[in-house]
Protein backbone atom coordinates (compact mmCIF):
# COMPACT_ATOMS: atom_id res chain seq x y z
CA UNK A 1 0.00 0.00 0.00
CA UNK A 2 1.38 3.45 -0.87
CA UNK A 3 1.94 5.89 1.95
CA UNK A 4 0.35 8.98 0.35
CA UNK A 5 -3.24 7.92 0.98
CA UNK A 6 -4.91 10.50 3.09
CA UNK A 7 -8.61 9.99 3.57
CA UNK A 8 -8.85 11.61 6.99
CA UNK A 9 -11.34 14.53 6.93
CA UNK A 10 -11.34 14.51 3.17
CA UNK A 11 -14.16 16.04 1.13
CA UNK A 12 -15.68 13.86 -1.55
CA UNK A 13 -16.90 16.37 -4.07
CA UNK A 14 -16.00 14.72 -7.35
CA UNK A 15 -14.76 11.33 -8.43
CA UNK A 16 -12.04 13.26 -10.25
CA UNK A 17 -10.40 13.98 -6.93
CA UNK A 18 -9.33 10.33 -6.68
CA UNK A 19 -6.41 8.46 -8.17
CA UNK A 20 -6.89 4.88 -9.28
CA UNK A 21 -4.82 3.70 -6.31
CA UNK A 22 -7.11 5.55 -3.92
CA UNK A 23 -10.22 4.07 -5.51
CA UNK A 24 -8.68 0.59 -5.34
CA UNK A 25 -7.91 1.23 -1.69
CA UNK A 26 -11.53 2.23 -0.92
CA UNK A 27 -12.83 -0.88 -2.72
CA UNK A 28 -10.39 -3.04 -0.78
CA UNK A 29 -11.52 -1.53 2.52
CA UNK A 30 -15.14 -2.16 1.46
CA UNK A 31 -14.32 -5.80 0.82
CA UNK A 32 -12.59 -6.08 4.19
CA UNK A 33 -15.62 -4.78 6.13
CA UNK A 34 -18.30 -6.85 4.41
CA UNK A 35 -18.76 -8.78 7.67
CA UNK A 36 -19.41 -5.53 9.56
CA UNK A 37 -22.19 -4.73 7.11
CA UNK A 38 -23.83 -7.91 8.39
CA UNK A 39 -23.12 -7.72 12.10
CA UNK A 40 -22.55 -4.01 12.75
CA UNK A 41 -19.79 -2.29 14.72
CA UNK A 42 -19.28 0.63 17.08
CA UNK A 43 -16.24 2.09 15.36
CA UNK A 44 -18.01 5.44 14.79
CA UNK A 45 -19.77 5.61 18.17
CA UNK A 46 -20.28 9.24 19.19
CA UNK A 47 -19.95 10.52 15.62
CA UNK A 48 -22.80 12.37 13.94
CA UNK A 49 -23.51 12.47 10.23
CA UNK A 50 -25.71 15.33 8.95
CA UNK A 51 -27.75 14.66 5.84
CA UNK A 52 -28.73 17.82 3.97
CA UNK A 53 -31.01 16.70 1.18
CA UNK A 54 -32.31 19.62 -0.83
CA UNK A 55 -33.72 17.18 -3.38
CA UNK A 56 -35.75 14.03 -2.85
CA UNK A 57 -33.84 10.79 -2.45
CA UNK A 58 -34.68 7.36 -1.18
CA UNK A 59 -31.76 5.06 -1.88
CA UNK A 60 -28.85 7.41 -1.30
CA UNK A 61 -30.28 8.90 1.87
CA UNK A 62 -31.23 5.55 3.40
CA UNK A 63 -27.96 4.02 2.25
CA UNK A 64 -25.86 6.66 4.07
CA UNK A 65 -28.08 6.33 7.15
CA UNK A 66 -27.70 2.55 7.16
CA UNK A 67 -23.92 2.85 6.67
CA UNK A 68 -23.61 5.25 9.62
CA UNK A 69 -25.84 3.16 11.91
CA UNK A 70 -23.96 -0.03 11.01
CA UNK A 71 -20.77 1.68 12.19
CA UNK A 72 -22.36 2.76 15.47
CA UNK A 73 -22.80 6.45 14.59
CA UNK A 74 -25.85 8.70 14.52
CA UNK A 75 -27.63 10.63 11.80
CA UNK A 76 -29.36 14.01 11.78
CA UNK A 77 -30.66 16.08 8.88
CA UNK A 78 -33.54 16.92 6.63
CA UNK A 79 -34.96 15.29 3.56
CA UNK A 80 -36.55 18.29 1.94
CA UNK A 81 -35.73 21.98 2.19
CA UNK A 82 -39.39 22.93 2.68
CA UNK A 83 -39.27 21.90 6.33
CA UNK A 84 -35.99 23.60 7.15
CA UNK A 85 -34.75 27.16 7.49
CA UNK A 86 -33.78 26.95 3.83
CA UNK A 87 -37.45 27.58 3.26
CA UNK A 88 -36.97 30.91 5.05
CA UNK A 89 -34.27 31.84 2.56
CA UNK A 90 -31.10 30.71 4.34
CA UNK A 91 -28.14 30.30 2.01
CA UNK A 92 -26.32 27.01 1.54
CA UNK A 93 -23.16 28.72 2.86
CA UNK A 94 -24.94 29.55 6.14
CA UNK A 95 -26.68 26.18 6.39
CA UNK A 96 -23.41 24.21 6.25
CA UNK A 97 -21.70 26.56 8.70
CA UNK A 98 -24.46 25.95 11.22
CA UNK A 99 -24.87 22.23 10.63
CA UNK A 100 -21.14 21.57 10.96
CA UNK A 101 -21.43 22.70 14.59
CA UNK A 102 -23.76 19.75 15.20
CA UNK A 103 -21.97 17.10 13.16
CA UNK A 104 -18.70 15.42 12.22
CA UNK A 105 -19.48 15.00 8.53
CA UNK A 106 -22.03 16.43 6.07
CA UNK A 107 -23.69 14.50 3.25
CA UNK A 108 -25.22 16.90 0.75
CA UNK A 109 -27.65 16.49 -2.11
CA UNK A 110 -28.50 19.71 -3.92
CA UNK A 111 -30.14 20.57 -7.25
CA UNK A 112 -27.40 22.96 -8.37
CA UNK A 113 -24.20 21.83 -10.07
CA UNK A 114 -21.07 22.68 -8.15
CA UNK A 115 -23.04 22.89 -4.88
CA UNK A 116 -20.92 20.29 -3.08
CA UNK A 117 -17.68 22.03 -4.02
CA UNK A 118 -19.09 25.32 -2.79
CA UNK A 119 -20.34 23.78 0.47
CA UNK A 120 -16.95 22.13 1.03
CA UNK A 121 -15.26 25.51 0.70
CA UNK A 122 -17.37 26.84 3.57
CA UNK A 123 -17.54 23.79 5.84
CA UNK A 124 -14.76 22.87 8.24
CA UNK A 125 -16.06 19.29 8.49
CA UNK A 126 -15.79 16.95 5.49
CA UNK A 127 -18.54 17.16 2.86
CA UNK A 128 -19.65 14.19 0.79
CA UNK A 129 -21.45 14.94 -2.45
CA UNK A 130 -24.56 12.76 -2.64
CA UNK A 131 -25.63 14.24 -5.98
CA UNK A 132 -25.07 17.77 -7.29
CA UNK A 133 -27.70 18.51 -9.92
CA UNK A 134 -26.91 16.69 -13.15
CA UNK A 135 -23.20 17.01 -12.47
CA UNK A 136 -21.83 14.23 -10.28
CA UNK A 137 -22.64 11.49 -7.81
CA UNK A 138 -19.22 10.19 -6.79
CA UNK A 139 -20.24 7.65 -4.16
CA UNK A 140 -22.59 6.02 -6.66
CA UNK A 141 -19.63 5.59 -9.04
CA UNK A 142 -17.63 3.92 -6.26
CA UNK A 143 -20.43 1.46 -5.47
CA UNK A 144 -20.85 0.78 -9.20
CA UNK A 145 -17.15 -0.07 -9.46
CA UNK A 146 -17.41 -2.24 -6.36
CA UNK A 147 -20.35 -4.12 -7.86
CA UNK A 148 -18.42 -4.71 -11.08
CA UNK A 149 -15.36 -5.84 -9.13
CA UNK A 150 -17.39 -8.25 -6.98
CA UNK A 151 -19.22 -9.73 -9.95
CA UNK A 152 -16.27 -9.95 -12.33
CA UNK A 153 -13.24 -10.15 -10.04
CA UNK A 154 -11.60 -7.30 -11.95
CA UNK A 155 -12.32 -4.04 -13.73
CA UNK A 156 -9.35 -3.92 -16.12
CA UNK A 157 -9.92 -5.59 -19.46
CA UNK A 158 -13.73 -5.41 -19.37
CA UNK A 159 -15.95 -4.31 -22.23
CA UNK A 160 -18.42 -1.86 -20.68
CA UNK A 161 -21.32 0.16 -22.15
CA UNK A 162 -23.17 3.06 -20.52
CA UNK A 163 -26.65 3.37 -22.01
CA UNK A 164 -29.56 5.79 -21.72
CA UNK A 165 -29.56 9.43 -20.63
CA UNK A 166 -25.85 10.20 -20.61
CA UNK A 167 -26.35 13.96 -20.72
CA UNK A 168 -28.41 14.59 -17.59
CA UNK A 169 -27.66 11.40 -15.65
CA UNK A 170 -25.19 12.39 -12.93
CA UNK A 171 -24.31 8.82 -12.04
CA UNK A 172 -22.93 8.09 -15.51
CA UNK A 173 -20.76 11.22 -15.44
CA UNK A 174 -19.03 10.10 -12.26
CA UNK A 175 -18.86 6.49 -13.41
CA UNK A 176 -17.33 7.40 -16.77
CA UNK A 177 -14.60 9.40 -15.03
CA UNK A 178 -13.92 6.54 -12.65
CA UNK A 179 -13.80 3.91 -15.41
CA UNK A 180 -11.34 6.01 -17.38
CA UNK A 181 -8.79 5.29 -14.65
CA UNK A 182 -8.95 1.60 -15.63
CA UNK A 183 -7.99 -0.21 -18.76
CA UNK A 184 -11.51 -0.78 -20.07
CA UNK A 185 -13.21 -0.67 -23.45
CA UNK A 186 -15.93 1.93 -22.92
CA UNK A 187 -18.93 2.52 -25.18
CA UNK A 188 -21.59 5.21 -24.80
CA UNK A 189 -25.04 4.37 -26.13
CA UNK A 190 -27.65 7.13 -26.17
CA UNK A 191 -30.14 9.01 -28.33
CA UNK A 192 -28.54 12.01 -30.08
CA UNK A 193 -30.25 14.47 -27.74
CA UNK A 194 -28.88 12.76 -24.66
CA UNK A 195 -25.25 12.18 -25.68
CA UNK A 196 -22.56 12.24 -23.03
CA UNK A 197 -21.52 15.80 -22.14
CA UNK A 198 -18.60 17.13 -24.12
CA UNK A 199 -16.62 18.13 -21.02
CA UNK A 200 -16.84 14.57 -19.67
CA UNK A 201 -15.86 13.04 -23.01
CA UNK A 202 -12.98 15.46 -23.29
CA UNK A 203 -11.63 14.45 -19.90
CA UNK A 204 -11.97 10.71 -20.28
CA UNK A 205 -10.74 10.59 -23.90
CA UNK A 206 -7.39 11.88 -22.70
CA UNK A 207 -7.03 8.52 -20.94
CA UNK A 208 -9.05 5.87 -22.77
CA UNK A 209 -10.80 5.35 -26.10
CA UNK A 210 -14.54 5.91 -26.05
CA UNK A 211 -16.90 5.10 -28.91
CA UNK A 212 -20.43 6.52 -29.10
CA UNK A 213 -23.33 4.50 -30.52
CA UNK A 214 -26.98 5.16 -31.23
CA UNK A 215 -28.18 1.63 -30.45
CA UNK A 216 -27.00 -1.27 -28.35
CA UNK A 217 -27.60 -4.28 -30.60
CA UNK A 218 -24.34 -4.02 -32.52
CA UNK A 219 -22.10 -4.11 -29.44
CA UNK A 220 -24.20 -6.15 -27.00
CA UNK A 221 -22.70 -9.59 -27.86
CA UNK A 222 -19.22 -8.44 -26.75
CA UNK A 223 -20.22 -6.68 -23.55
CA UNK A 224 -19.22 -7.71 -20.02
CA UNK A 225 -21.12 -4.90 -18.29
CA UNK A 226 -24.23 -2.99 -19.44
CA UNK A 227 -25.01 0.05 -17.29
CA UNK A 228 -28.52 1.36 -17.94
CA UNK A 229 -29.98 4.71 -16.91
CA UNK A 230 -33.48 6.08 -17.17
CA UNK A 231 -34.46 8.24 -20.12
CA UNK A 232 -36.74 10.96 -18.84
CA UNK A 233 -39.72 11.95 -20.93
CA UNK A 234 -39.35 15.64 -20.08
CA UNK A 235 -36.00 15.82 -21.88
CA UNK A 236 -37.75 15.46 -25.23
CA UNK A 237 -39.49 18.39 -26.91
CA UNK A 238 -41.41 15.91 -29.07
CA UNK A 239 -43.26 13.05 -27.36
CA UNK A 240 -43.24 11.01 -30.56
CA UNK A 241 -39.45 11.11 -30.51
CA UNK A 242 -39.47 9.98 -26.88
CA UNK A 243 -41.70 6.98 -27.63
CA UNK A 244 -39.40 5.95 -30.47
CA UNK A 245 -36.27 6.25 -28.37
CA UNK A 246 -37.80 4.52 -25.36
CA UNK A 247 -38.23 1.25 -27.24
CA UNK A 248 -34.71 1.34 -28.65
CA UNK A 249 -33.14 1.68 -25.23
CA UNK A 250 -35.20 -0.88 -23.33
CA UNK A 251 -33.53 -4.02 -21.97
CA UNK A 252 -35.59 -7.22 -22.06
CA UNK A 253 -35.04 -10.96 -22.44
CA UNK A 254 -35.35 -10.78 -26.20
CA UNK A 255 -32.52 -8.28 -26.42
CA UNK A 256 -30.39 -10.24 -23.96
CA UNK A 257 -30.54 -13.39 -26.13
CA UNK A 258 -27.47 -12.17 -27.97
CA UNK A 259 -25.57 -11.30 -24.77
CA UNK A 260 -22.76 -13.28 -23.19
CA UNK A 261 -23.91 -15.59 -20.42
CA UNK A 262 -21.91 -13.69 -17.85
CA UNK A 263 -22.99 -10.19 -18.87
CA UNK A 264 -24.05 -8.12 -15.86
CA UNK A 265 -26.75 -5.45 -16.12
CA UNK A 266 -26.51 -2.51 -13.71
CA UNK A 267 -28.84 0.41 -13.04
CA UNK A 268 -28.57 3.17 -10.38
CA UNK A 269 -32.36 2.88 -9.79
CA UNK A 270 -35.12 3.91 -9.68
CA UNK A 271 -36.06 2.31 -12.97
CA UNK A 272 -39.27 2.70 -14.88
CA UNK A 273 -39.53 0.41 -17.86
CA UNK A 274 -36.00 0.64 -19.26
CA UNK A 275 -35.25 -2.78 -17.79
CA UNK A 276 -38.16 -5.21 -18.09
CA UNK A 277 -39.19 -6.92 -14.85
CA UNK A 278 -38.60 -10.29 -16.57
CA UNK A 279 -34.85 -9.58 -16.42
CA UNK A 280 -34.85 -9.36 -12.59
CA UNK A 281 -34.78 -13.11 -12.02
CA UNK A 282 -31.90 -13.74 -14.46
CA UNK A 283 -28.22 -13.89 -13.49
CA UNK A 284 -27.73 -10.75 -15.62
CA UNK A 285 -29.50 -8.57 -13.06
CA UNK A 286 -27.15 -7.04 -10.49
CA UNK A 287 -29.01 -3.79 -9.83
CA UNK A 288 -30.45 -4.77 -6.47
CA UNK A 289 -27.02 -5.95 -5.36
CA UNK A 290 -25.76 -2.48 -6.24
CA UNK A 291 -28.04 -1.07 -3.54
CA UNK A 292 -26.57 -3.45 -0.96
CA UNK A 293 -23.03 -2.72 -2.11
CA UNK A 294 -23.77 0.99 -1.73
CA UNK A 295 -24.05 0.54 2.03
CA UNK A 296 -20.71 -1.27 2.27
CA UNK A 297 -18.85 1.26 0.12
CA UNK A 298 -20.33 4.19 2.08
CA UNK A 299 -19.34 2.45 5.33
CA UNK A 300 -15.78 2.18 4.00
CA UNK A 301 -15.76 5.88 3.08
CA UNK A 302 -17.18 7.05 6.41
CA UNK A 303 -14.72 4.88 8.34
CA UNK A 304 -11.78 6.19 6.32
CA UNK A 305 -12.80 9.87 6.38
CA UNK A 306 -13.63 9.86 10.10
CA UNK A 307 -10.42 8.02 10.96
CA UNK A 308 -11.86 4.73 12.24
CA UNK A 309 -9.91 2.85 9.58
CA UNK A 310 -6.46 4.08 8.65
CA UNK A 311 -4.72 3.25 5.40
CA UNK A 312 -1.09 4.14 4.94
CA UNK B 1 -0.95 62.28 -43.88
CA UNK B 2 -0.22 59.49 -46.31
CA UNK B 3 -3.07 57.37 -47.63
CA UNK B 4 -3.92 54.53 -45.24
CA UNK B 5 -1.96 55.96 -42.31
CA UNK B 6 -3.39 56.22 -38.79
CA UNK B 7 -5.90 59.03 -38.44
CA UNK B 8 -5.65 59.53 -34.68
CA UNK B 9 -3.48 61.88 -32.70
CA UNK B 10 -1.07 61.07 -29.88
CA UNK B 11 -2.21 61.28 -26.28
CA UNK B 12 -0.32 63.03 -23.51
CA UNK B 13 -1.12 60.71 -20.58
CA UNK B 14 -3.17 57.55 -20.56
CA UNK B 15 -3.34 54.14 -22.22
CA UNK B 16 -3.11 52.91 -25.79
CA UNK B 17 -4.56 49.46 -26.39
CA UNK B 18 -3.22 48.28 -29.71
CA UNK B 19 -3.64 45.08 -31.73
CA UNK B 20 -7.19 44.48 -30.57
CA UNK B 21 -8.84 41.70 -32.56
CA UNK B 22 -10.85 43.41 -35.28
CA UNK B 23 -14.41 44.17 -34.32
CA UNK B 24 -13.74 44.08 -30.56
CA UNK B 25 -12.82 47.72 -29.85
CA UNK B 26 -16.32 48.44 -28.54
CA UNK B 27 -16.15 45.34 -26.32
CA UNK B 28 -12.91 46.66 -24.82
CA UNK B 29 -14.62 50.00 -24.15
CA UNK B 30 -17.51 48.18 -22.54
CA UNK B 31 -15.51 45.96 -20.20
CA UNK B 32 -13.46 48.93 -19.06
CA UNK B 33 -16.70 50.67 -18.15
CA UNK B 34 -15.99 53.64 -20.39
CA UNK B 35 -19.16 55.55 -21.09
CA UNK B 36 -17.69 58.81 -22.39
CA UNK B 37 -19.04 60.84 -19.51
CA UNK B 38 -15.81 61.03 -17.50
CA UNK B 39 -14.35 63.82 -19.60
CA UNK B 40 -11.13 62.28 -20.95
CA UNK B 41 -10.73 61.84 -24.69
CA UNK B 42 -11.34 58.31 -25.90
CA UNK B 43 -10.35 57.46 -29.45
CA UNK B 44 -11.52 54.30 -31.17
CA UNK B 45 -10.02 53.16 -34.44
CA UNK B 46 -11.49 50.16 -36.21
CA UNK B 47 -10.27 48.09 -39.13
CA UNK B 48 -6.83 49.67 -39.14
CA UNK B 49 -4.21 48.00 -41.38
CA UNK B 50 -1.77 45.94 -39.31
CA UNK B 51 1.33 44.05 -40.40
CA UNK B 52 0.84 41.66 -37.45
CA UNK B 53 -2.90 40.98 -37.60
CA UNK B 54 -3.90 42.12 -41.10
CA UNK B 55 -6.61 44.32 -39.67
CA UNK B 56 -6.87 45.49 -36.08
CA UNK B 57 -8.71 47.85 -33.75
CA UNK B 58 -7.06 50.44 -31.48
CA UNK B 59 -8.38 52.24 -28.41
CA UNK B 60 -6.69 55.29 -26.87
CA UNK B 61 -7.81 56.51 -23.47
CA UNK B 62 -6.63 59.90 -22.31
CA UNK B 63 -6.04 60.32 -18.58
CA UNK B 64 -6.42 56.72 -17.41
CA UNK B 65 -3.83 54.01 -16.77
CA UNK B 66 -5.13 50.46 -16.75
CA UNK B 67 -4.42 48.18 -13.80
CA UNK B 68 -3.55 44.49 -14.02
CA UNK B 69 -7.12 43.28 -13.46
CA UNK B 70 -8.32 45.41 -16.33
CA UNK B 71 -5.51 44.05 -18.48
CA UNK B 72 -6.68 40.50 -17.64
CA UNK B 73 -10.20 41.36 -18.75
CA UNK B 74 -8.90 42.60 -22.07
CA UNK B 75 -6.96 39.36 -22.51
CA UNK B 76 -10.25 37.49 -22.62
CA UNK B 77 -11.55 39.34 -25.66
CA UNK B 78 -8.34 40.51 -27.32
CA UNK B 79 -5.57 38.01 -26.56
CA UNK B 80 -3.13 39.62 -28.99
CA UNK B 81 -3.56 43.16 -27.67
CA UNK B 82 -0.61 45.24 -26.57
CA UNK B 83 -1.05 47.88 -23.91
CA UNK B 84 1.11 50.97 -23.69
CA UNK B 85 0.94 53.31 -20.74
CA UNK B 86 1.70 56.81 -21.97
CA UNK B 87 3.18 59.54 -19.82
CA UNK B 88 4.02 62.93 -21.33
CA UNK B 89 3.56 61.61 -24.89
CA UNK B 90 6.08 58.79 -24.34
CA UNK B 91 5.56 55.08 -23.77
CA UNK B 92 6.35 54.71 -20.07
CA UNK B 93 5.28 51.05 -19.68
CA UNK B 94 4.42 48.21 -21.98
CA UNK B 95 2.03 45.68 -20.49
CA UNK B 96 1.71 42.27 -22.01
CA UNK B 97 -1.76 40.88 -22.30
CA UNK B 98 -1.62 37.34 -21.05
CA UNK B 99 -4.56 35.11 -20.29
CA UNK B 100 -4.34 34.24 -16.61
CA UNK B 101 -4.68 30.56 -15.73
CA UNK B 102 -7.39 31.43 -13.17
CA UNK B 103 -10.04 34.04 -13.93
CA UNK B 104 -12.09 35.28 -10.99
CA UNK B 105 -15.27 37.29 -11.09
CA UNK B 106 -15.03 38.62 -14.64
CA UNK B 107 -17.36 36.29 -16.51
CA UNK B 108 -20.35 34.23 -15.42
CA UNK B 109 -21.00 30.55 -16.01
CA UNK B 110 -23.57 30.16 -18.77
CA UNK B 111 -25.16 27.18 -17.09
CA UNK B 112 -28.23 28.44 -15.18
CA UNK B 113 -28.05 25.38 -12.92
CA UNK B 114 -24.52 26.23 -11.70
CA UNK B 115 -24.30 27.26 -8.03
CA UNK B 116 -22.15 30.25 -9.05
CA UNK B 117 -25.27 31.80 -10.61
CA UNK B 118 -27.21 31.66 -7.33
CA UNK B 119 -27.25 35.34 -6.46
CA UNK B 120 -28.25 34.68 -2.85
CA UNK B 121 -25.00 32.80 -2.09
CA UNK B 122 -21.72 34.54 -1.21
CA UNK B 123 -19.97 33.25 -4.32
CA UNK B 124 -17.74 34.68 -7.03
CA UNK B 125 -17.20 32.91 -10.33
CA UNK B 126 -13.89 31.13 -10.84
CA UNK B 127 -12.76 29.77 -14.21
CA UNK B 128 -9.68 27.90 -15.32
CA UNK B 129 -8.10 28.53 -18.69
CA UNK B 130 -8.70 25.36 -20.68
CA UNK B 131 -7.55 26.60 -24.07
CA UNK B 132 -6.33 30.01 -25.21
CA UNK B 133 -7.17 29.88 -28.90
CA UNK B 134 -10.03 29.41 -29.46
CA UNK B 135 -10.79 30.51 -25.93
CA UNK B 136 -12.26 27.89 -23.61
CA UNK B 137 -12.80 28.33 -19.87
CA UNK B 138 -13.78 25.65 -17.36
CA UNK B 139 -16.04 26.56 -14.45
CA UNK B 140 -14.47 25.75 -11.07
CA UNK B 141 -17.86 24.88 -9.60
CA UNK B 142 -19.87 22.95 -12.22
CA UNK B 143 -16.98 21.93 -14.50
CA UNK B 144 -18.82 23.23 -17.58
CA UNK B 145 -16.57 24.35 -20.43
CA UNK B 146 -17.54 27.74 -21.86
CA UNK B 147 -16.79 28.37 -25.50
CA UNK B 148 -15.43 31.63 -26.89
CA UNK B 149 -18.78 32.81 -28.27
CA UNK B 150 -20.45 32.36 -24.89
CA UNK B 151 -17.66 34.34 -23.23
CA UNK B 152 -17.63 37.20 -25.76
CA UNK B 153 -21.41 37.51 -25.54
CA UNK B 154 -21.05 38.61 -21.94
CA UNK B 155 -19.23 41.82 -22.79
Amino acid sequence: MKSEFNFLNRDIVSIKGFSREEIDCILEVARSIEHIAEKGSDMLRGKVLAELFFEPSTRTMLSFQTAMYKLGGNVIGFAEPGVSSVWKGETLADTVRVVEKYSDIIVLRHPLEGSARFAAEYAQVPVINAGSGAEEHPTQALLDLYTILKAKGRIDGLDIALMGDLRYGRTVHSLAYALSLYNVKLSMVSPGLLRMRSEVLRDIRSRIDVIEYRDIEEILPELDVLYVTRIQKERFPDLGEYEKVRGTFAVNLKLLRSAKNDLIVLHPLPRLDEIAVEVDATPFAKYFEQARNGVVVRMALLALILGAIKKQ
Amino acid sequence: MSPGSLRVSKIRNGTVIDHITKGHALDVIKILGINGRSGGTVTIAMNVQSSKLGVKDIVKIEGRELNSEEVDKIALIAPHATINIIRNFRVAEKLTVKLPSVIRGIVKCIKPSCISNDSSEPIRSIFYLEEADPLKLRCHYCNNIMEEKDILQQF
